[in-house]
Protein backbone atom coordinates (compact mmCIF):
# COMPACT_ATOMS: atom_id res chain seq x y z
CA UNK A 1 0.00 0.00 0.00
CA UNK A 2 3.13 2.36 0.66
CA UNK A 3 4.11 1.88 -2.83
CA UNK A 4 1.20 2.72 -4.25
CA UNK A 5 0.67 6.13 -2.49
CA UNK A 6 4.51 6.59 -3.16
CA UNK A 7 4.03 5.80 -6.89
CA UNK A 8 0.62 7.23 -7.93
CA UNK A 9 1.76 8.25 -10.95
CA UNK A 10 3.41 5.00 -12.19
CA UNK A 11 0.42 3.30 -10.60
CA UNK A 12 -2.39 4.82 -12.01
CA UNK A 13 -0.75 4.91 -15.62
CA UNK A 14 -0.53 1.07 -14.89
CA UNK A 15 -3.98 0.74 -14.52
CA UNK A 16 -5.21 2.67 -17.13
CA UNK A 17 -3.12 0.72 -19.07
CA UNK A 18 -5.01 -2.27 -18.01
CA UNK A 19 -8.39 -0.93 -18.67
CA UNK A 20 -7.46 0.23 -21.99
CA UNK A 21 -6.32 -3.29 -22.89
CA UNK A 22 -9.17 -5.37 -21.71
CA UNK A 23 -11.37 -2.97 -23.48
CA UNK A 24 -9.30 -2.22 -26.75
CA UNK A 25 -9.19 -6.68 -26.68
CA UNK A 26 -12.71 -7.62 -25.89
CA UNK A 27 -13.63 -4.84 -28.72
CA UNK A 28 -11.57 -6.65 -31.16
CA UNK A 29 -13.01 -9.89 -30.47
CA UNK A 30 -16.61 -8.14 -31.32
CA UNK A 31 -15.33 -6.34 -34.36
CA UNK A 32 -14.78 -10.11 -35.96
CA UNK A 33 -18.54 -10.79 -34.92
CA UNK A 34 -19.69 -6.93 -36.13
CA UNK A 35 -17.94 -7.40 -39.57
CA UNK A 36 -19.47 -10.85 -40.06
CA UNK A 37 -22.62 -9.75 -39.64
CA UNK A 38 -22.99 -6.84 -41.44
CA UNK A 39 -21.23 -8.75 -44.19
CA UNK A 40 -23.75 -11.01 -44.35
CA UNK A 41 -27.13 -8.19 -43.94
CA UNK A 42 -25.06 -7.29 -46.90
CA UNK A 43 -25.28 -10.53 -49.12
CA UNK A 44 -28.66 -10.82 -48.06
CA UNK A 45 -27.12 -14.11 -45.22
CA UNK A 46 -27.97 -14.27 -41.46
CA UNK A 47 -24.31 -14.58 -40.43
CA UNK A 48 -23.01 -16.07 -37.12
CA UNK A 49 -26.35 -17.21 -35.78
CA UNK A 50 -26.26 -20.69 -33.43
CA UNK A 51 -23.45 -19.47 -30.62
CA UNK A 52 -25.12 -17.82 -28.51
CA UNK A 53 -28.04 -15.43 -28.85
CA UNK A 54 -27.67 -13.46 -32.23
CA UNK A 55 -24.08 -15.49 -32.39
CA UNK A 56 -22.68 -13.19 -29.37
CA UNK A 57 -20.49 -16.23 -28.73
CA UNK A 58 -18.74 -16.55 -31.92
CA UNK A 59 -16.02 -14.85 -31.04
CA UNK A 60 -15.03 -17.02 -27.55
CA UNK A 61 -15.76 -19.89 -29.60
CA UNK A 62 -13.41 -18.73 -32.29
CA UNK A 63 -10.85 -17.72 -29.65
CA UNK A 64 -10.72 -21.35 -27.65
CA UNK A 65 -10.66 -22.96 -31.32
CA UNK A 66 -7.56 -20.90 -32.32
CA UNK A 67 -6.40 -21.47 -29.14
CA UNK A 68 -6.46 -25.56 -29.50
CA UNK A 69 -5.25 -25.72 -32.82
CA UNK A 70 -1.79 -27.40 -33.31
CA UNK A 71 0.80 -24.98 -33.71
CA UNK A 72 2.80 -25.31 -36.90
CA UNK A 73 6.16 -24.58 -38.28
CA UNK A 74 7.04 -24.95 -41.68
CA UNK A 75 10.18 -26.79 -42.28
CA UNK A 76 13.35 -24.77 -43.08
CA UNK A 77 11.35 -21.46 -41.83
CA UNK A 78 13.48 -19.03 -39.71
CA UNK A 79 12.53 -20.18 -36.20
CA UNK A 80 13.30 -16.74 -34.38
CA UNK A 81 11.64 -14.35 -36.97
CA UNK A 82 8.65 -16.42 -37.69
CA UNK A 83 7.46 -16.36 -33.93
CA UNK A 84 9.09 -12.43 -33.61
CA UNK A 85 6.52 -11.30 -36.84
CA UNK A 86 3.19 -11.95 -35.52
CA UNK A 87 4.59 -10.13 -31.41
CA UNK A 88 5.45 -7.12 -33.62
CA UNK A 89 2.53 -7.00 -35.86
CA UNK A 90 0.03 -7.42 -32.43
CA UNK A 91 1.79 -5.32 -29.82
CA UNK A 92 2.93 -2.00 -32.52
CA UNK A 93 -0.67 -2.05 -33.36
CA UNK A 94 -1.74 -2.19 -29.45
CA UNK A 95 0.93 0.36 -28.65
CA UNK A 96 -0.39 3.40 -31.17
CA UNK A 97 -3.96 2.90 -28.58
CA UNK A 98 -2.00 4.41 -25.64
CA UNK A 99 -1.58 7.77 -27.70
CA UNK A 100 -5.16 8.18 -28.14
CA UNK A 101 -7.37 10.77 -26.22
CA UNK A 102 -11.03 9.53 -25.41
CA UNK A 103 -12.89 12.78 -23.73
CA UNK A 104 -11.43 15.69 -22.44
CA UNK A 105 -13.18 15.09 -18.79
CA UNK A 106 -10.63 14.67 -15.59
CA UNK A 107 -11.18 11.50 -14.07
CA UNK A 108 -10.07 10.13 -9.97
CA UNK A 109 -7.90 7.17 -10.16
CA UNK A 110 -6.68 6.19 -6.28
CA UNK A 111 -7.28 10.14 -5.36
CA UNK A 112 -4.98 11.18 -8.72
CA UNK A 113 -6.73 13.11 -11.11
CA UNK A 114 -5.47 11.92 -14.58
CA UNK A 115 -6.82 12.20 -18.02
CA UNK A 116 -8.71 10.13 -20.02
CA UNK A 117 -5.36 8.86 -22.32
CA UNK A 118 -2.45 6.88 -21.45
CA UNK A 119 0.65 8.68 -22.95
CA UNK A 120 -0.66 12.69 -23.42
CA UNK A 121 2.42 13.67 -25.52
CA UNK A 122 3.82 16.56 -27.14
CA UNK A 123 3.86 15.13 -30.52
CA UNK A 124 1.70 12.54 -30.40
CA UNK A 125 0.77 12.29 -34.21
CA UNK A 126 4.50 11.56 -35.14
CA UNK A 127 4.26 8.98 -32.54
CA UNK A 128 1.58 7.35 -33.92
CA UNK A 129 3.48 7.63 -37.30
CA UNK A 130 6.32 6.05 -35.97
CA UNK A 131 5.15 3.19 -34.38
CA UNK A 132 2.61 2.32 -37.80
CA UNK A 133 5.69 3.02 -40.31
CA UNK A 134 7.26 0.05 -37.77
CA UNK A 135 4.36 -2.25 -38.39
CA UNK A 136 5.20 -2.81 -41.86
CA UNK A 137 7.82 -5.33 -40.64
CA UNK A 138 5.34 -7.39 -38.90
CA UNK A 139 3.54 -8.48 -42.69
CA UNK A 140 7.23 -8.38 -44.37
CA UNK A 141 9.26 -10.75 -42.02
CA UNK A 142 6.42 -12.88 -41.62
CA UNK A 143 6.00 -13.24 -45.51
CA UNK A 144 10.17 -14.35 -45.55
CA UNK A 145 10.74 -15.80 -42.52
CA UNK A 146 7.70 -18.55 -43.83
CA UNK A 147 9.97 -19.59 -46.23
CA UNK A 148 7.27 -20.31 -49.06
CA UNK A 149 6.44 -18.70 -51.96
CA UNK A 150 3.19 -17.21 -51.40
CA UNK A 151 3.87 -15.82 -48.31
CA UNK A 152 7.23 -13.99 -49.90
CA UNK A 153 4.91 -12.45 -52.57
CA UNK A 154 2.54 -11.33 -50.33
CA UNK A 155 5.10 -9.64 -47.58
CA UNK A 156 6.94 -8.34 -51.16
CA UNK A 157 3.24 -6.69 -52.26
CA UNK A 158 2.47 -5.50 -48.77
CA UNK A 159 5.93 -3.78 -48.39
CA UNK A 160 5.88 -2.27 -51.32
CA UNK A 161 1.83 -1.17 -51.20
CA UNK A 162 2.59 0.24 -47.47
CA UNK A 163 5.56 2.25 -48.54
CA UNK A 164 3.81 3.70 -51.13
CA UNK A 165 0.43 4.89 -49.47
CA UNK A 166 2.60 6.02 -46.34
CA UNK A 167 3.46 8.87 -48.38
CA UNK A 168 0.35 9.93 -49.43
CA UNK A 169 -0.99 9.11 -45.66
CA UNK A 170 1.25 11.62 -44.05
CA UNK A 171 1.17 14.64 -46.59
CA UNK A 172 -2.52 14.35 -46.52
CA UNK A 173 -2.35 14.99 -42.61
CA UNK A 174 0.05 17.92 -42.78
CA UNK A 175 -3.23 19.76 -44.37
CA UNK A 176 -4.56 19.39 -40.51
CA UNK A 177 -1.60 20.07 -38.85
CA UNK A 178 -0.68 23.38 -40.53
CA UNK A 179 -4.59 24.39 -39.90
CA UNK A 180 -4.22 23.37 -36.23
CA UNK A 181 -0.34 24.57 -35.80
CA UNK A 182 -0.16 21.55 -32.95
CA UNK A 183 1.21 17.86 -33.55
CA UNK A 184 -1.22 17.38 -29.39
CA UNK A 185 -3.60 15.48 -30.50
CA UNK A 186 -5.85 17.25 -27.55
CA UNK A 187 -4.62 20.51 -28.62
CA UNK A 188 -5.89 19.47 -31.95
CA UNK A 189 -9.71 18.53 -30.81
CA UNK A 190 -9.49 21.57 -28.88
CA UNK A 191 -8.73 23.75 -32.28
CA UNK A 192 -12.15 22.24 -33.74
CA UNK A 193 -14.60 23.15 -31.14
CA UNK A 194 -17.33 25.84 -32.02
CA UNK A 195 -19.01 27.14 -35.27
CA UNK A 196 -17.94 29.06 -38.44
CA UNK A 197 -18.48 32.90 -38.11
CA UNK A 198 -20.86 33.46 -41.44
CA UNK A 199 -21.97 29.26 -41.42
CA UNK A 200 -23.01 29.51 -37.95
CA UNK A 201 -24.95 25.63 -37.91
CA UNK A 202 -21.87 24.27 -39.00
CA UNK A 203 -18.93 22.95 -36.35
CA UNK A 204 -15.37 24.28 -37.32
CA UNK A 205 -14.11 20.40 -37.93
CA UNK A 206 -10.98 19.87 -40.20
CA UNK A 207 -13.05 17.64 -42.36
CA UNK A 208 -14.65 21.01 -44.22
CA UNK A 209 -11.63 23.16 -45.04
CA UNK A 210 -9.73 19.52 -45.38
CA UNK A 211 -12.44 17.33 -47.51
CA UNK A 212 -9.83 16.34 -49.84
CA UNK A 213 -7.18 15.53 -47.33
CA UNK A 214 -9.92 13.29 -45.39
CA UNK A 215 -10.82 11.50 -48.31
CA UNK A 216 -7.01 11.24 -49.45
CA UNK A 217 -6.32 10.23 -45.28
CA UNK A 218 -9.32 7.87 -45.43
CA UNK A 219 -8.43 5.84 -48.84
CA UNK A 220 -4.69 5.43 -48.28
CA UNK A 221 -5.62 4.59 -44.64
CA UNK A 222 -7.46 1.61 -46.02
CA UNK A 223 -4.74 0.64 -47.99
CA UNK A 224 -2.29 1.10 -45.41
CA UNK A 225 -4.48 -1.65 -43.25
CA UNK A 226 -4.55 -4.06 -46.18
CA UNK A 227 -8.34 -4.23 -46.41
CA UNK A 228 -10.56 -4.79 -49.46
CA UNK A 229 -10.39 -3.14 -51.81
CA UNK A 230 -6.54 -3.03 -51.50
CA UNK A 231 -6.45 -6.08 -50.10
CA UNK A 232 -3.40 -7.47 -52.09
CA UNK A 233 -1.36 -9.02 -49.67
CA UNK A 234 -3.78 -11.32 -49.05
CA UNK A 235 -5.84 -11.89 -52.32
CA UNK A 236 -6.70 -15.61 -52.00
CA UNK A 237 -7.50 -16.46 -55.41
CA UNK A 238 -3.76 -15.47 -56.30
CA UNK A 239 -1.79 -15.97 -52.85
CA UNK A 240 -3.82 -18.38 -50.90
CA UNK A 241 -3.99 -15.92 -47.81
CA UNK A 242 -0.75 -14.22 -48.51
CA UNK A 243 1.61 -13.36 -45.84
CA UNK A 244 -0.26 -15.33 -43.29
CA UNK A 245 -0.43 -18.38 -45.26
CA UNK A 246 1.36 -20.85 -43.05
CA UNK A 247 0.52 -19.46 -39.69
CA UNK A 248 -1.68 -21.37 -37.79
CA UNK A 249 -3.27 -21.67 -34.09
CA UNK A 250 -2.85 -18.04 -31.63
CA UNK A 251 0.27 -16.82 -33.98
CA UNK A 252 -2.51 -16.53 -37.21
CA UNK A 253 -5.21 -15.32 -34.54
CA UNK A 254 -2.68 -12.48 -33.57
CA UNK A 255 -2.44 -11.50 -37.55
CA UNK A 256 -5.95 -11.37 -37.22
CA UNK A 257 -6.25 -8.94 -33.95
CA UNK A 258 -3.83 -7.26 -35.60
CA UNK A 259 -5.64 -6.18 -38.69
CA UNK A 260 -9.18 -4.93 -36.48
CA UNK A 261 -6.29 -3.32 -34.01
CA UNK A 262 -5.04 -1.58 -37.08
CA UNK A 263 -8.27 -0.61 -38.68
CA UNK A 264 -9.15 0.93 -35.02
CA UNK A 265 -6.53 3.29 -35.23
CA UNK A 266 -6.95 4.38 -38.36
CA UNK A 267 -10.44 5.07 -37.41
CA UNK A 268 -9.27 7.03 -34.22
CA UNK A 269 -7.20 8.70 -35.98
CA UNK A 270 -9.48 9.94 -38.54
CA UNK A 271 -12.22 11.03 -35.98
CA UNK A 272 -9.90 13.19 -33.88
CA UNK A 273 -7.75 15.36 -37.28
CA UNK A 274 -10.86 15.83 -39.19
CA UNK A 275 -13.76 14.78 -37.46
CA UNK A 276 -13.48 16.89 -33.96
CA UNK A 277 -12.72 13.86 -31.63
CA UNK A 278 -14.65 13.90 -28.82
CA UNK A 279 -16.38 17.01 -29.71
CA UNK A 280 -20.85 17.03 -30.28
CA UNK A 281 -21.72 18.37 -33.54
CA UNK A 282 -24.43 20.19 -31.76
CA UNK A 283 -24.67 23.19 -29.53
CA UNK A 284 -23.40 23.49 -26.14
CA UNK A 285 -26.96 24.98 -25.31
CA UNK A 286 -28.95 21.91 -26.32
CA UNK A 287 -28.12 20.58 -22.58
CA UNK A 288 -30.47 17.98 -23.08
CA UNK A 289 -28.24 16.11 -25.36
CA UNK A 290 -26.18 14.53 -22.25
CA UNK A 291 -28.89 12.32 -21.64
CA UNK A 292 -28.39 10.47 -25.29
CA UNK A 293 -25.99 7.93 -24.10
CA UNK A 294 -28.03 6.59 -21.02
CA UNK A 295 -31.12 6.49 -23.63
CA UNK A 296 -29.17 5.23 -26.17
CA UNK A 297 -28.41 2.47 -23.70
CA UNK A 298 -31.40 2.45 -21.85
CA UNK A 299 -33.47 2.02 -25.50
CA UNK A 300 -30.81 -0.97 -26.29
CA UNK A 301 -31.71 -2.32 -23.09
CA UNK A 302 -35.33 -2.39 -23.50
CA UNK A 303 -35.16 -3.62 -26.81
CA UNK A 304 -33.10 -6.59 -26.14
CA UNK A 305 -35.48 -7.47 -23.20
CA UNK A 306 -38.19 -7.82 -26.04
CA UNK A 307 -36.18 -9.83 -27.43
CA UNK A 308 -35.61 -11.69 -25.13
CA UNK A 309 -38.82 -12.29 -23.62
CA UNK A 310 -40.52 -13.18 -27.43
CA UNK A 311 -38.11 -14.36 -29.37
CA UNK A 312 -35.34 -16.19 -27.81
CA UNK A 313 -35.28 -19.42 -26.72
CA UNK A 314 -33.11 -21.73 -24.49
CA UNK A 315 -29.51 -20.77 -23.25
CA UNK A 316 -30.09 -17.57 -25.81
CA UNK A 317 -32.69 -16.23 -24.10
CA UNK A 318 -30.64 -16.40 -20.44
CA UNK A 319 -27.97 -15.00 -22.41
CA UNK A 320 -30.00 -11.93 -23.15
CA UNK A 321 -31.56 -11.62 -19.93
CA UNK A 322 -28.20 -11.24 -18.38
CA UNK A 323 -27.10 -8.64 -21.48
CA UNK A 324 -30.37 -6.42 -21.23
CA UNK A 325 -29.90 -6.15 -17.45
CA UNK A 326 -26.43 -5.10 -17.97
CA UNK A 327 -27.12 -2.34 -20.50
CA UNK A 328 -29.87 -0.99 -17.91
CA UNK A 329 -27.48 -1.08 -15.27
CA UNK A 330 -25.08 1.35 -17.49
CA UNK A 331 -27.78 3.08 -18.70
CA UNK A 332 -29.03 4.05 -15.22
CA UNK A 333 -24.97 5.20 -14.13
CA UNK A 334 -24.95 6.80 -17.33
CA UNK A 335 -27.63 8.75 -15.28
CA UNK A 336 -25.55 9.65 -12.23
CA UNK A 337 -24.65 13.49 -11.84
CA UNK A 338 -20.57 11.68 -11.19
CA UNK A 339 -20.67 10.10 -14.60
CA UNK A 340 -22.97 11.79 -17.05
CA UNK A 341 -20.14 15.09 -17.78
CA UNK A 342 -17.53 11.98 -17.97
CA UNK A 343 -19.20 10.17 -20.39
CA UNK A 344 -19.81 12.57 -22.97
CA UNK A 345 -16.75 12.64 -24.73
CA UNK A 346 -15.88 9.09 -25.22
CA UNK A 347 -19.37 8.79 -26.40
CA UNK A 348 -19.13 11.00 -28.96
CA UNK A 349 -15.69 9.92 -30.12
CA UNK A 350 -16.84 6.17 -29.98
CA UNK A 351 -19.63 7.35 -31.89
CA UNK A 352 -18.00 8.30 -34.71
CA UNK A 353 -14.78 6.02 -34.98
CA UNK A 354 -18.22 3.48 -35.04
CA UNK A 355 -19.21 4.87 -37.87
CA UNK A 356 -16.02 4.77 -39.65
CA UNK A 357 -15.57 1.17 -38.75
CA UNK A 358 -19.14 0.48 -40.75
CA UNK A 359 -17.59 2.08 -43.57
CA UNK A 360 -14.77 0.10 -43.60
CA UNK A 361 -16.68 -2.98 -43.43
CA UNK A 362 -19.00 -2.07 -46.44
CA UNK A 363 -16.66 -1.57 -48.69
CA UNK A 364 -15.61 -4.62 -47.89
CA UNK A 365 -19.45 -6.18 -48.78
CA UNK A 366 -19.42 -3.71 -51.90
CA UNK A 367 -16.02 -3.43 -53.39
CA UNK A 368 -13.58 -5.25 -55.61
CA UNK A 369 -10.24 -5.99 -55.43
CA UNK A 370 -7.80 -3.84 -57.50
CA UNK A 371 -5.25 -5.43 -59.53
CA UNK A 372 -1.35 -5.06 -58.38
CA UNK A 373 -0.85 -1.94 -61.34
CA UNK A 374 -3.61 -0.28 -60.65
CA UNK A 375 -3.18 0.08 -57.47
CA UNK A 376 0.53 1.21 -57.61
CA UNK A 377 -0.85 3.60 -60.31
CA UNK A 378 -3.69 4.86 -58.06
CA UNK A 379 -1.42 5.44 -55.23
CA UNK A 380 1.67 7.16 -56.91
CA UNK A 381 -0.52 8.67 -59.64
CA UNK A 382 -3.11 9.72 -58.15
CA UNK A 383 -3.24 9.83 -54.18
CA UNK A 384 -0.26 11.33 -53.89
CA UNK A 385 -0.46 14.54 -56.79
CA UNK A 386 -3.90 15.81 -55.12
CA UNK A 387 -2.71 15.43 -51.83
CA UNK A 388 0.45 17.34 -52.65
CA UNK A 389 -1.56 19.87 -53.99
CA UNK A 390 -4.13 19.90 -51.33
CA UNK A 391 -0.84 20.61 -48.76
CA UNK A 392 0.29 23.52 -51.38
CA UNK A 393 -3.20 24.74 -51.38
CA UNK A 394 -3.47 24.73 -47.79
CA UNK A 395 -0.53 26.41 -46.96
CA UNK A 396 -1.25 29.61 -49.02
CA UNK A 397 -4.55 29.53 -47.70
CA UNK A 398 -3.03 30.23 -44.50
CA UNK A 399 -0.23 32.54 -45.53
CA UNK A 400 -2.60 35.09 -47.74
CA UNK A 401 -4.01 37.00 -45.05
CA UNK A 402 -0.34 37.46 -43.85
CA UNK A 403 0.81 38.55 -46.93
CA UNK A 404 -1.91 41.00 -47.70
CA UNK A 405 -1.40 42.68 -44.08
CA UNK A 406 2.23 43.08 -43.87
CA UNK A 407 1.79 44.44 -47.81
CA UNK B 1 21.63 6.05 -10.02
CA UNK B 2 18.91 8.17 -11.63
CA UNK B 3 16.97 6.22 -13.92
CA UNK B 4 17.73 8.28 -16.83
CA UNK B 5 21.22 7.35 -15.98
CA UNK B 6 20.55 3.78 -16.17
CA UNK B 7 18.33 3.67 -18.93
CA UNK B 8 21.23 5.69 -20.96
CA UNK B 9 23.39 2.79 -20.69
CA UNK B 10 20.61 -0.27 -21.29
CA UNK B 11 19.95 1.85 -25.06
CA UNK B 12 24.02 2.32 -25.45
CA UNK B 13 24.63 -1.53 -24.72
CA UNK B 14 21.47 -2.16 -27.17
CA UNK B 15 22.89 0.26 -29.90
CA UNK B 16 26.40 -1.08 -29.62
CA UNK B 17 24.82 -5.00 -29.49
CA UNK B 18 23.04 -4.42 -32.73
CA UNK B 19 25.79 -2.60 -34.44
CA UNK B 20 28.30 -5.92 -33.52
CA UNK B 21 25.36 -8.23 -34.71
CA UNK B 22 24.93 -6.07 -38.06
CA UNK B 23 28.65 -6.94 -39.00
CA UNK B 24 28.91 -10.73 -37.47
CA UNK B 25 24.74 -12.10 -38.69
CA UNK B 26 25.11 -14.21 -41.87
CA UNK B 27 22.06 -13.82 -43.00
CA UNK B 28 21.46 -10.27 -44.90
CA UNK B 29 18.09 -9.67 -43.55
CA UNK B 30 19.45 -10.51 -39.68
CA UNK B 31 21.84 -7.95 -40.43
CA UNK B 32 19.00 -5.49 -41.56
CA UNK B 33 17.08 -6.32 -38.46
CA UNK B 34 20.09 -5.45 -36.10
CA UNK B 35 20.22 -2.13 -38.12
CA UNK B 36 16.95 -1.21 -37.27
CA UNK B 37 17.61 -2.18 -33.56
CA UNK B 38 20.30 0.43 -33.88
CA UNK B 39 18.45 2.93 -34.91
CA UNK B 40 15.69 2.63 -32.65
CA UNK B 41 18.12 2.42 -29.34
CA UNK B 42 19.28 5.90 -30.99
CA UNK B 43 15.94 7.02 -31.05
CA UNK B 44 15.49 6.62 -27.43
CA UNK B 45 18.71 8.35 -27.03
CA UNK B 46 17.72 11.52 -29.03
CA UNK B 47 14.66 11.48 -26.78
CA UNK B 48 16.12 11.18 -23.22
CA UNK B 49 18.31 14.10 -24.51
CA UNK B 50 14.85 16.43 -24.97
CA UNK B 51 14.73 16.11 -28.72
CA UNK B 52 11.52 14.22 -29.06
CA UNK B 53 10.77 15.68 -32.62
CA UNK B 54 14.13 14.27 -34.03
CA UNK B 55 13.67 11.40 -32.47
CA UNK B 56 10.26 10.66 -34.12
CA UNK B 57 11.76 11.46 -37.67
CA UNK B 58 14.23 8.95 -37.14
CA UNK B 59 12.01 6.51 -36.23
CA UNK B 60 10.07 7.32 -39.54
CA UNK B 61 12.78 8.23 -41.96
CA UNK B 62 15.31 5.40 -41.03
CA UNK B 63 13.30 2.59 -39.17
CA UNK B 64 10.65 3.02 -40.92
CA UNK B 65 11.44 4.17 -44.80
CA UNK B 66 14.77 3.55 -45.46
CA UNK B 67 15.38 0.13 -43.90
CA UNK B 68 12.22 -0.89 -45.41
CA UNK B 69 13.44 -0.49 -48.56
CA UNK B 70 16.31 -2.38 -47.59
CA UNK B 71 14.43 -5.24 -46.51
CA UNK B 72 12.37 -4.92 -49.80
CA UNK B 73 15.14 -5.70 -51.71
CA UNK B 74 16.43 -8.53 -49.37
CA UNK B 75 13.38 -9.98 -50.16
CA UNK B 76 12.85 -9.53 -53.74
CA UNK B 77 16.12 -10.79 -54.38
CA UNK B 78 16.11 -13.84 -51.69
CA UNK B 79 19.28 -13.07 -50.90
CA UNK B 80 20.83 -16.26 -48.98
CA UNK B 81 23.61 -16.65 -46.51
CA UNK B 82 26.93 -14.58 -46.99
CA UNK B 83 29.66 -16.27 -47.90
CA UNK B 84 32.69 -15.73 -45.39
CA UNK B 85 36.46 -15.57 -47.18
CA UNK B 86 39.71 -14.79 -45.11
CA UNK B 87 39.86 -11.23 -43.97
CA UNK B 88 42.25 -9.50 -46.44
CA UNK B 89 45.68 -8.79 -45.25
CA UNK B 90 45.35 -4.92 -45.43
CA UNK B 91 42.21 -5.61 -42.49
CA UNK B 92 44.36 -7.28 -40.42
CA UNK B 93 48.03 -5.39 -40.44
CA UNK B 94 46.62 -2.25 -40.66
CA UNK B 95 42.86 -1.94 -40.06
CA UNK B 96 42.73 -3.17 -36.56
CA UNK B 97 45.48 -0.67 -35.05
CA UNK B 98 44.35 2.30 -36.87
CA UNK B 99 40.64 1.59 -35.52
CA UNK B 100 41.94 1.29 -32.32
CA UNK B 101 43.73 4.34 -32.35
CA UNK B 102 40.81 6.09 -33.89
CA UNK B 103 38.63 4.98 -30.69
CA UNK B 104 41.12 6.26 -28.26
CA UNK B 105 41.41 9.14 -29.75
CA UNK B 106 37.89 10.00 -29.72
CA UNK B 107 37.55 8.97 -26.31
CA UNK B 108 40.66 11.20 -25.48
CA UNK B 109 38.93 14.33 -27.57
CA UNK B 110 35.73 13.76 -25.50
CA UNK B 111 36.79 12.72 -22.15
CA UNK B 112 39.17 16.75 -23.05
CA UNK B 113 35.47 18.46 -23.62
CA UNK B 114 33.27 16.94 -21.92
CA UNK B 115 34.70 16.31 -18.03
CA UNK B 116 34.50 19.09 -15.84
CA UNK B 117 31.60 20.95 -17.59
CA UNK B 118 28.24 21.18 -16.69
CA UNK B 119 25.68 21.37 -20.06
CA UNK B 120 24.37 24.66 -20.50
CA UNK B 121 20.44 24.98 -20.33
CA UNK B 122 19.72 21.75 -18.97
CA UNK B 123 20.50 19.15 -21.97
CA UNK B 124 21.43 15.93 -21.14
CA UNK B 125 18.76 15.55 -19.09
CA UNK B 126 15.39 15.19 -20.09
CA UNK B 127 14.18 17.92 -18.24
CA UNK B 128 14.04 20.28 -21.04
CA UNK B 129 11.81 18.93 -24.45
CA UNK B 130 12.63 21.15 -27.47
CA UNK B 131 9.18 22.11 -28.76
CA UNK B 132 8.73 21.30 -32.34
CA UNK B 133 7.90 24.89 -33.01
CA UNK B 134 11.13 26.23 -31.62
CA UNK B 135 13.17 23.44 -33.99
CA UNK B 136 11.26 24.75 -36.96
CA UNK B 137 12.20 28.14 -36.05
CA UNK B 138 15.68 27.61 -36.14
CA UNK B 139 15.75 25.21 -39.22
CA UNK B 140 13.76 27.62 -41.74
CA UNK B 141 15.02 30.95 -39.90
CA UNK B 142 18.92 30.70 -38.76
CA UNK B 143 19.89 27.52 -40.84
CA UNK B 144 17.42 28.09 -43.84
CA UNK B 145 19.80 27.89 -46.51
CA UNK B 146 21.85 24.71 -45.58
CA UNK B 147 18.41 23.00 -45.10
CA UNK B 148 17.28 24.17 -48.80
CA UNK B 149 20.65 23.25 -50.01
CA UNK B 150 20.35 19.63 -48.41
CA UNK B 151 16.93 19.28 -49.97
CA UNK B 152 18.36 20.16 -53.43
CA UNK B 153 20.75 17.72 -52.83
CA UNK B 154 18.44 15.15 -52.25
CA UNK B 155 16.28 16.23 -55.05
CA UNK B 156 19.29 15.72 -57.51
CA UNK B 157 19.77 12.41 -56.48
CA UNK B 158 16.35 11.40 -57.03
CA UNK B 159 16.84 12.66 -60.84
CA UNK B 160 19.91 11.00 -61.07
CA UNK B 161 18.55 7.50 -60.16
CA UNK B 162 15.57 8.15 -62.45
CA UNK B 163 18.23 9.06 -65.38
CA UNK B 164 19.53 5.43 -65.09
CA UNK B 165 17.15 3.86 -64.23
CA UNK B 166 15.62 5.22 -67.91
CA UNK B 167 18.58 4.78 -69.96
CA UNK B 168 17.77 1.35 -71.36
CA UNK B 169 14.66 2.60 -73.05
Amino acid sequence: MEFVTQHAVLVVSVVKIVILLFLTLTTLAYLTWFERKVVAHIQSRWGPYYVGAHGLLQPLADGVKFLFKEDLTPPGADKFLYILAPFLALSLALTTIALIPFGPATIKILGQPTQLIVANVNIGLMFVFAITSIGVYGVALAGWSSNSKYPLLGGLRSSAQMISYEVALTLSVVGVVLLAGTLNFSEMVGDQSGYYRYLPFLPRWHVFPQCIGFLCYFTSAIAETNRVPFDLPEAETELVAGFHTEYSSFKFAMFFMAEYANMLTVSFLATILFLGGWLSPFPETWTFLQYLPAVALLGLGIYLGYDAAVVARGIARIQLIVITFGALVLGALCLLPAVMPVIQGPFWFLLKVGCLIFFYVWTRGTLPRFRYDQLMSFGWKLLLPVSLANLVGTALWIIFPLLVKHG
Amino acid sequence: MSLPFILFFVFALISVGGALLLILAREPIHSALALILVMMSLAVLYLMLGAEFIAAVQIIVYAGAIMVLFVFVIMLLNAGTEERTDFSKIAKYAGLPLGIFLLLELAHWMAHSLIGKTPANGAGSANVMVSTRDLSMQLFQKYLFPFEATSILILIAILGALVLAKRDE
